[in-house]
């Protein structure tokens, strides 16, 4: 080392010069109950069980979303149809008890892309902290989104052109 | 009067230093600091004393009690008591009569002051041993061996303002440094050398082997929580506080600013001003420790013992005889 270098004193200057500027740098954080973090418009956040156009529910209780999921964290419970229910369930066959842990998902997004009635999707909510881990499993009340028209949630977003035709695409083979 | 309003001062400005430390961590880190608590996070400091003062007392069974409550209040009190040596200003005058901004005038206010410093170590050291914990004891230890070490340089380097002033009395240093006849011009080393020193005096980093968290947890403050705790950072920052006003009154020219004293301002107004320049200049020296604890890693003990004795003590001693020097061809 030369003189310069073990005095350390030019080193330590330097250091200080580098921490000084970084005062009058942009701050990173978010300021957060004020200022909420942009979410891209395709973030993989709680699930939504969809509606169809008549307000019934899209979900056929076929499991494939279940098969998918590599965390195991959806069950179901499937049911036929009584007479008189069409106006509620649009397949013959509909899901009772429609459940995900939600400690257990990793959001991946895989149980929409199996999905073959454009049931589930992903959506922009972020999953709340809860103070007892039995309210994470969230059953069908919390997934299916409200009937009323002006409250249903808009999945335009993820469903774009591309993923339709990715969907019809039969040689992969979770499409058949 | 003069006396109470120094202690609320230091108090007020201990406090405070705790949230400016915050911030000022933050800014250096590209982020906020505190800011919830009141605007800027001005009641932070409030609400970390009520936190303090609400956690729960826990005394380790097998530490000496007497002792173990005596470690933080030696170190509070010591911390407290060199602020009297310190002149704050020049004279205010009311109904005729002078009132000099400084509590005690002692002719060897240097010395006084070093004297209460060396006390310091004695808090620590007693509560580092009363809290009977491994980590505590080293702690202490290294505490009690870094101040005397540096003790010795801190010492030496202030013995060539004494032979240039020629006063012990810290008033006559001050009165001495007036206009811009600062002591750092005509002793650049010596401040160097007192800077190193202090931040080692004080427990900051980089020398803040003492609390070392990531080799003794807490060091000597390890089994304290509670106020007793709040005690020992307290005294961190009266103690940042107060050498900084030393500092700033040995080496800055203390109340002194150049020019201040040709304005023409009334007696009252220009000790107020005077006043506001020393603290100013404290600030700085708060500030400067923040900086340096924001940028630099903590020493080894190794270096920390290699830097004191091997660097500053001889530096320092050669800083005293070419004063010496000097001052015998000046004459």
């Amino acid at each position: 080392m030369t003189f310069w270098e073990r005095i350390y004193f030019p080193a330590i200057l330097n250091g200080m010069r580098i921490t000084f500027g970084h005062l009058f740098r942009r701050k990173t954080t978010v300021q957060y109950p004020e200022v909420k973090r942009e979410f891209s418009d395709i973030y993989r956040g709680k699930h939504v069980l969809k509606r169809d156009d008549e307000g019934r529910e899209r979900c056929t209780a076929c499991g494939l979303c279940a098969v998918a999921c590599p965390a195991e964290a959806i069950t179901m419970v499937a049911a036929e149809r009584k007479p008189g229910e069409e106006h509620l369930y649009r397949e013959e066959k509909y899901a009772t008890v429609y459940e995900i842990n939600m400690l257990r998902c990793i959001f991946c997004g895989d149980c929409e892309e199996a999905c073959p009635k454009e049931a589930i999707f992903l959506t922009k909510e972020i999953v709340k902290s809860e103070y007892e881990r039995g309210k994470f499993i969230y059953g069908k009340a919390e997934l299916v989104e409200p009937s009323d028209p002006a409250r249903r949630i808009d999945i335009s977003k993820r469903q774009t052109p591309e993923v339709l035709a990715f969907k019809k695409n039969k040689k992969f083979k979770h499409n058949k | 009067m003069l006396a109470s309003f120094i202690l609320v001062l230091s108090l007020l400005v201990a406090m405070y230093s705790t949230l400016i430390e915050r911030k000022v961590a933050g800014w250096f880190q590209d982020r906020h600091g505190p800011n919830r608590a009141g605007p800027w996070g001005l009641l932070q400091p409030l609400a970390d004393g009520a936190k303090l003062f609400f956690k729960e007392e826990f005394m380790p069974l097998s530490a000496d009690k007497f002792l173990y409550i005596l470690g933080p209040s030696l170190t509070m009190f010591i911390a407290l008591l060199t602020s009297a040596a310190i002149p704050w200003g020049p004279d205010l005058i009311i109904n005729g009569a002078a009132y000099p901004l400084q509590v005690a005038d002692v002719n060897i206010g240097i010395l006084y002051v070093f004297a209460i410093l060396s006390i310091g170590v004695y808090g620590i050291m007693i509560g580092g041993w009363a809290s009977n914990n491994k980590y505590a004891l080293l702690g202490a230890v290294r505490a009690s061996s870094q101040m005397i070490s540096y003790e010795l340089a801190m010492s030496l380097s202030i013995i060539t303002i004494v032979m240039m002033t020629g006063s012990l009395s810290m008033r006559e240093i001050v009165a001495q440094q007036q206009g811009f006849n600062w002591n750092i011009i005509y002793q650049p080393l010596g401040f160097l050398i007192f800077l190193i020193c202090a931040f080692a005096e004080t427990n900051r980093a980089p020398f803040d082997l003492p609390e070392c968290e990531t080799e003794l947890v807490g060091g000597y403050h390890t089994e304290y929580s509670s106020m007793k705790l709040g005690f020992y950072l307290f005294a961190e920052y009266i103690n940042m506080f107060i050498s900084g006003a030393v500092m700033a009154t040995l080496f800055l020219g203390g109340y002194h600013f150049p020019g201040l004293d040709k304005l023409g301002l009334s007696p009252n107004v220009f000790a107020f001003v005077s006043f506001m320049v020393l603290f100013t200049k404290i600030t700085l020296f708060g500030f400067i420790y923040m900086w340096i604890r924001w940028t630099l890693p903590r020493f080894r003990y190794d270096q920390l013992m290699k830097l004191g004795w091997k660097s500053l003590i001889p530096l320092a001693i050669l800083n005293v005889v070419v004063t010496g020097v000097v001052i015998l061809l000046n004459q």
